[in-house]
C-alpha cells in the first residue's frame, strides 16, 4: 500500500514532440484516481511511465516514498490491467494469475491460496482451468484483474480496461471494479477516455488535455465548478452548451446579451463574481439539463428564452431538443410530456444559478 | 423451392428471369472437372513410381501391355532396398544431417527473430532486410566458392560439411517467418510479462516460444523439408557413397548400376520421399502456413 | 510481497548512490543482448553468404590452376563460346516459359479451388500439393523413368490415341519441353497455394458490392480479384523466376545437360565446368553470370514484400 507522487513529469519523444508536459500529482494511499481525457492527451503515457514501460524524460515518480524513475517495472511492485487484457494465451486462467508469483519464486502453497482467494473475490473459481480463448470478454477482464490482485502490489494500474467490452458489460464491470477496490483498497490509477467511467469510479478525477492537467478534483466538484472550458465541456453528457454572449450592466443588475436579442438576467448571487467582467465578450456555458422546458419550477432565478428546435430526440425518460443560435449548437433536456416539434418555437428556461461564464481569451471559467 | 411454388400459384405476377442457378451449377462443374484433371496429372508420376516399385524385374522388362498396372504385385524391391547397406547408409546420413540442421536452424532463427522483432537496436532493420535478401540467394549461385571453402576446412566428402552449409538454405527463411510470428504477438503481452517480473530469457522461453508455437512448427517443417530435399550441395560436396544423403545417393548410386533395377530405384525414391510426405500429411495446415508466410509475414 | 519490497529498496539504494540512469543502462544492455542473440545469424549470413559471394568473385578472376589473377578473362572466354550462349538461351527460355505456365495453371487451379465448397477444399488442396512436397530430385527420377526411351509410360498413353513415339530426352527440343513439364508439375502447386491464400484474403463484401454494381464474373476477376492480388502475384512470379532460373535438380537428373550440352542451364553448366571438369574459376564465373538477373528480381520481390507489409499495417 502506498502513495504515488508525480513531480514535474515530462515525456518527450524523439523529434521533440512532448506527450506529457510537466505534470504534478499526489495520489494518496488507498485512493482511486482516474486519469481522463481525449485520446492523445498523455494519460496513457503517464500511466505507462508510472508502470516503467516508458522512460521518463524529466521529473520524478515516487511510489511509496521511493523514487522509481530508474527501477525496471518488475521491481516497482505494481500490477497492471491492459485494454486488451494481455492474458497469456497458452496458459490456463490459474497459470495466468500465478505467473507473476511463480517468477518471484513464491512457495506453491502460498500461490495456490492467493489465486483461489482472488478467484473467489472475482467470482471466477469455476474458470480456473480454462484457457483465455474459452472465456468471454467480461471473464477475461476478471482474469486480468485477478492477475493484478494476486500480486498484492503497492499500486494497481488500469489502462482503459473496459473499452473492449460492450456497453452493458461495461456498466457491470465498472461496478465490479469499484467493489474490488472497496475490498482490497489498493491505491489505484485508472486511465479512461470515458468521462462516465471516470465520474462513477473515482475518488478524484484528473482531467488531462494536450499533456497537461486541466483540473483535479472529486467528480462532483468537476461537474459543478469546472476550472476551464475544456473540463466544462468534457465532463457531463450531453456536453455543456457554449453560447457567445456579452455581459452587460443594466440598471444595477448584470444581464447576458445573447445573439438574436435574447437577454438573460444573471442571478444576484453571482453579480459580485462577474462584476469585473461587465461590458466584455464572454462564453455563456449552461448544461442541457439546466436548460429545460418552461413549467412551474422551484429552481431559483429562472430565465426564459424562446428557441426553435431543429432536431428532437426522444430518449424515453427525457427528450433532447437541439437548437441553433447564431452558429452555436445548443441542446436542452425536455420533459418527455412536452409537445415539442421541429420548426415550432419552444419556450425554454435557463437555470441561471447553474450558469458558467468563460473568458474566451483564456478559456478559464470565471 | 418456395419461390418456384409461388411461381406456379401466381401465374402472371411473378415470372422467372435469368438463370443464376444454372450458371452456378456450370461453374461448379468446371471447377470439379479442372480439379480432377489436375489431380490425375499431379498424382500420375508418384503413382507410376509406386506401380513400378511393386513390379518384378521381369514384369518391368516385358514390353507388352499397360505399364500403369501391376499384374503380380511384389514387395521384393522394398526388401531388397531396405537390406541394401548403401541405402541404409544414405537414410542414416539424411537423418543425422537433417536433425542437426533443424536443431541449429531453429536455435539461430528463434534467437535472432526474437531480438529483431522485439529488441530494436542499431542496424536491426537493415539486418531484417538482409535476412530476406539472403533467402533470395539460390544455392546454385554460391556452391562453387562454398566448395572451395568447405574443401579448405577439409569437410568435402563428409556429412559435417553439409551440416555446415545447409543453414544457408534454412536459416534466412525460418528467421524471416519467425520475425513475422513474433511481431504478431501483441506488445501488451511483453509488458504484462515485464510487470509480472519476467526477464528477457524468461519472456522468450515462457511467453514467446509457447505463444508462437504454430510458427515454430511451421518453420521446423520448412527446415526439415529443405534439408531433406537439398540436392545441389550434396551433389557438389560429396562423392563418396558412404557419406551421401538420400537424394544424391538414390539418384547417383542406385542408378549407376548397369542393369537398371527400376523397381528398386523407384522403391528407394519413394521411401526417401516418405518422411516429408508423412509430415505433410499430418501437419498440412502448419506446412501450408509456413509456405505462404514468406510473402505475407515479417 | 515482502520479497518484492526488499528488491525495490535494494535497487533504490543502488541508484541513490550512482544516480546514473539505470533504465537507460537497462536499454543499452538490452540492445547488447539483442546483438549477441543475432550473432549466430550474422555468422551464417556473413560467413556462408556474403564471404562466399566475394570469394566467388575473386575465384572467377583466377586462371584454371588458381595460381594467377587473370581479371575478366574467364568471362570473356565464356562470352565467346557458343555453348555459353546456348546455356544462356536455355536458361531464359526455361525460366520464362516454366514460370508463365506455373503462374497460369496455379491461378486457374486456385480459382477453381476457391469455387468449390469450403469443406471440400482441404481434401483437394491436400492432394494437389503433393508434387511440391516430394523432394524434386526424387520425383524427377520418377519422371525420368516415365520418359525412358524404350519403356516410356507416357508414350504408351499417347499410343492409345495414336500419337507416334516421342523421343522425350533424345531430341533437344523435346528434352527442353520435358524439363519444363517436370518443373511446372513441381511448381504449379506452390503458385496454387499462394494464390488461394491471396484469394481468401479478398473480402467477400467486395465481390458482393461489385455484383450489385453490375459486374459480370469476368469483370469481378478483372477489376476486383486481380488488382487485390497484383502484389502477391508479382512477388510469387519474381520469386519463382529466381528459383527456376537457378534450378539444378531437374536438369541434372533428367538430361544432365544433354543431348550435346543443349539443355544445360547456368547451374548445371557451372557444375559441369567447375566441379566435374575441375575448372573452378570458370565455373564460378558461369554461376556469377546469373547474378545481375537475380539481383533485379530480388530487388522487385523485396519492394513488393515491403509494400505488402505497409498495406497490411
Amino acid at each position: 500500500m502506498a502513495q504515488v507522487s508525480l513531480r514535474k513529469i515530462v515525456k518527450a519523444y524523439e523529434g521533440g514532440v512532448q506527450a506529457v508536459k510537466g505534470i504534478d500529482l499526489e495520489i494518496d494511499d488507498h485512493e482511486f484516481v482516474v486519469l481522463v481525457g481525449p485520446s492523445g492527451c498523455g494519460k496513457s503515457t503517464t500511466l505507462r511511465m508510472i508502470a516503467g514501460l516508458e522512460e521518463i524524460t524529466g521529473g520524478d515518480i515516487a511510489i511509496g516514498g521511493t523514487i522509481v524513475n530508474d527501477i525496471p517495472p518488475r521491481d516497482r511492485d505494481i500490477a497492471m490491467v491492459f485494454q486488451n487484457y494481455a492474458l497469456y494465451p497458452h496458459m490456463s486462467v490459474y497459470e495466468n494469475m500465478a505467473f507473476g508469483l511463480t517468477l518471484r519464486k513464491f512457495p506453491k502453497a502460498e500461490i495456490d491460496t492467493r489465486v483461489k482467494a482472488a478467484a473467489e473475490i472475482l467470482d471466477i473459481t469455476p474458470l480456473l482451468d480454462r484457457k483465455p480463448k474459452a472465456l468471454s470478454g467480461g471473464q477475461r477482464q476478471r482474469v486480468a484483474m485477478g492477475r493484478a490482485i494476486v500480486r498484492n502490489p503497492k499500486v494497481f494500474l488500469f489502462d482503459e480496461p473496459l473499452s473492449n467490452l460492450d456497453a452493458k458489460l461495461r456498466v457491470q464491470m465498472r461496478t465490479e471494479i469499484k467493489k474490488v477496490h472497496q475490498r482490497v483498497k489498493t491505491t489505484t490509477i485508472y486511465v479512461t477516455h470515458d468521462q462516465v467511467e471516470a465520474m462513477t469510479l473515482a475518488d478524484r478525477v484528473v482531467v488531462m488535455n494536450h499533456g497537461i492537467i486541466e483540473q483535479v478534483g472529486p467528480p462532483q466538484e468537476l461537474y459543478h465548478s469546472p476550472a476551464t472550458k475544456f473540463v466544462a465541456g468534457f465532463i457531463g453528457s450531453p456536453a455543456m452548451n457554449f453560447i457567445p454572449a456579452r455581459l452587460e450592466q443594466a440598471s444595477g443588475a448584470l444581464v447576458l446579451a445573447l445573439p438574436d436579442g435574447i437577454r438573460l438576467n444573471v442571478p444576484e448571487a453571482r453579480s459580485a463574481r462577474y462584476a469585473a467582467h461587465a461590458g466584455r465578450e464572454v462564453l455563456f456555458g449552461i448544461r442541457p439539463e439546466h436548460l429545460t422546458d418552461d413549467k412551474p419550477t422551484d429552481k431559483a432565478n429562472p430565465a426564459p428564452l424562446t428557441l426553435t428546435p431543429e432536431v428532437i430526440e426522444p430518449m424515453g425518460m427525457e427528450t433532447l431538443a437541439h437548437f441553433r443560435l447564431d452558429g452555436a449548437e445548443i441542446s436542452a433536456r425536455l420533459d418527455p410530456a412536452t409537445p415539442a416539434e421541429v420548426g415550432v418555437p419552444l419556450r425554454l428556461i435557463a437555470h441561471m444559478d447553474q450558469m458558467h461564464l468563460i473568458d474566451p481569451t483564456t478559456d478559464k471559467v470565471l | 423451392m418456395s419461390a418456384t411454388a409461388a411461381n406456379r400459384d401466381l401465374p402472371g405476377i411473378y415470372h422467372k428471369a435469368g438463370s443464376l442457378r444454372a450458371e452456378r451449377r456450370w461453374a461448379m462443374w468446371t471447377a470439379y472437372a479442372s480439379l480432377i484433371v489436375a489431380a490425375v496429372i499431379f498424382m500420375a508420376p508418384p503413382f507410376y513410381m509406386l506401380v513400378t516399385s511393386l513390379k518384378t524385374s521381369g514384369e518391368i522388362a516385358g514390353m507388352a501391355g499397360n505399364p500403369w498396372i501391376v499384374r503380380e504385385p511384389t514387395l521384393e524391391n522394398y526388401w531388397a532396398i531396405i537390406e541394401n547397406p548403401l541405402f541404409r547408409g544414405f537414410m542414416l546420413n539424411s537423418i543425422i544431417i537433417t536433425a542437426c540442421v533443424v536443431a541449429v536452424t531453429m536455435v539461430i532463427s528463434i534467437l535472432a527473430a526474437f531480438a529483431l522483432a522485439r529488441m530494436r537496436f542499431w542496424g536491426s532493420q537493415m539486418l531484417a532486410t538482409g535476412v530476406f535478401l539472403t533467402y533470395l540467394v539460390p544455392d546454385t549461385l554460391l556452391f562453387i566458392p562454398l566448395y572451395q571453402i568447405v574443401g579448405g576446412l577439409g569437410l568435402l566428402n563428409s556429412i559435417w560439411g553439409l551440416v555446415l552449409v545447409y543453414p544457408t538454405l534454412t536459416v534466412p527463411f525460418c528467421t524471416w517467418i519467425m520475425i513475422g510470428y513474433f511481431a504478431s504477438i501483441p506488445k501488451e503481452l511483453d509488458e504484462a510479462a515485464l510487470i509480472d517480473g519476467a526477464t528477457w530469457p524468461q519472456m522468450l522461453l515462457k511467453i514467446f516460444i509457447p505463444v508462437a508455437l504454430p510458427g515454430i512448427i511451421a518453420a521446423t517443417i520448412f527446415a526439415f523439408t529443405v534439408s531433406w530435399a537439398a540436392f545441389v550441395y550434396p551433389t557438389a560436396f560429396v562423392t563418396t557413397p558412404d557419406q551421401m544423403p538420400l537424394t544424391i545417393g538414390v539418384v547417383s548410386q542406385l542408378v549407376r548400376a548397369d542393369t537398371f533395377a527400376w523397381g528398386q530405384i523407384m522403391a528407394g525414391a519413394l521411401m526417401a520421399a516418405l518422411p516429408p510426405v508423412i509430415i505433410y500429411a499430418f501437419l498440412m495446415d502448419y506446412y501450408i502456413a509456413g509456405l505462404t508466410a514468406g510473402a505475407t509475414k515479417g | 510481497m515482502a520479497a518484492d519490497g526488499t528488491i525495490a529498496v535494494r535497487d533504490a539504494a543502488e541508484i541513490t548512490g550512482g544516480r546514473a540512469n539505470s533504465l537507460q543502462r537497462f536499454a543499452r544492455r538490452r540492445s547488447t543482448i539483442a546483438f549477441v542473440m543475432t550473432l549466430p545469424l550474422l555468422a551464417v549470413i556473413v560467413g556462408l553468404v556474403a564471404y562466399p559471394a566475394l570469394f566467388g568473385i575473386y575465384l572467377s578472376m583466377l586462371n584454371r590452376r588458381m595460381t594467377e589473377f587473370v581479371g575478366f578473362l574467364n568471362y570473356e572466354i565464356l562470352i565467346e563460346s557458343e555453348t555459353f550462349w546456348n546455356v544462356f538461351f536455355q536458361s531464359c527460355f526455361f525460366a520464362i516459359t516454366a514460370v508463365l505456365l506455373k503462374a497460369l495453371i496455379g491461378f486457374w487451379l486456385a480459382h477453381m479451388l476457391h469455387h468449390i465448397p469450403n469443406n471440400k477444399q482441404r481434401k483437394w488442396r491436400g492432394m494437389l500439393l503433393v508434387p511440391w512436397v516430394i523432394p524434386p530430385a526424387l520425383s524427377t527420377l520418377g519422371w525420368w523413368w516415365m520418359f525412358d526411351p524404350s519403356y516410356s509410360s507416357i508414350n504408351w498413353l499417347l499410343s492409345i490415341v495414336s500419337v507416334p513415339e516421342v523421343p522425350w530426352l533424345g531430341h533437344h527440343w523435346w528434352a527442353r519441353i520435358a524439363i519444363i513439364m517436370v518443373n511446372v508439375w513441381i511448381g504449379a502447386p506452390f503458385f496454387m497455394i499462394m494464390y488461394l491464400a491471396a484469394l481468401k484474403s479478398v473480402p467477400e463484401q467486395l465481390y458482393e458490392a461489385a455484383a450489385i454494381d453490375g459486374a459480370t464474373s469476368w469483370q469481378r476477376l478483372r477489376y476486383v480479384t486481380l488488382p487485390m492480388m497484383a502484389n502477391i502475384i508479382s512477388i510469387t512470379v519474381l520469386f519463382s523466376l529466381i528459383v527456376t532460373f537457378a534450378n539444378y535438380d531437374i536438369v541434372r537428373v533428367l538430361t544432365n545437360g544433354g543431348p550435346r550440352d543443349l539443355t544445360h542451364v547456368f547451374a548445371s553448366y557451372a557444375f559441369q565446368v567447375g566441379i566435374l571438369s575441375g575448372n573452378i574459376p570458370r565455373g564460378a564465373a558461369v554461376s556469377l553470370f546469373m547474378l545481375p538477373f537475380l539481383a533485379v528480381c530480388a530487388f522487385f520481390v523485396l519492394r513488393g514484400v515491403v509494400r505488402r507489409n505497409k498495406e497490411q499495417m
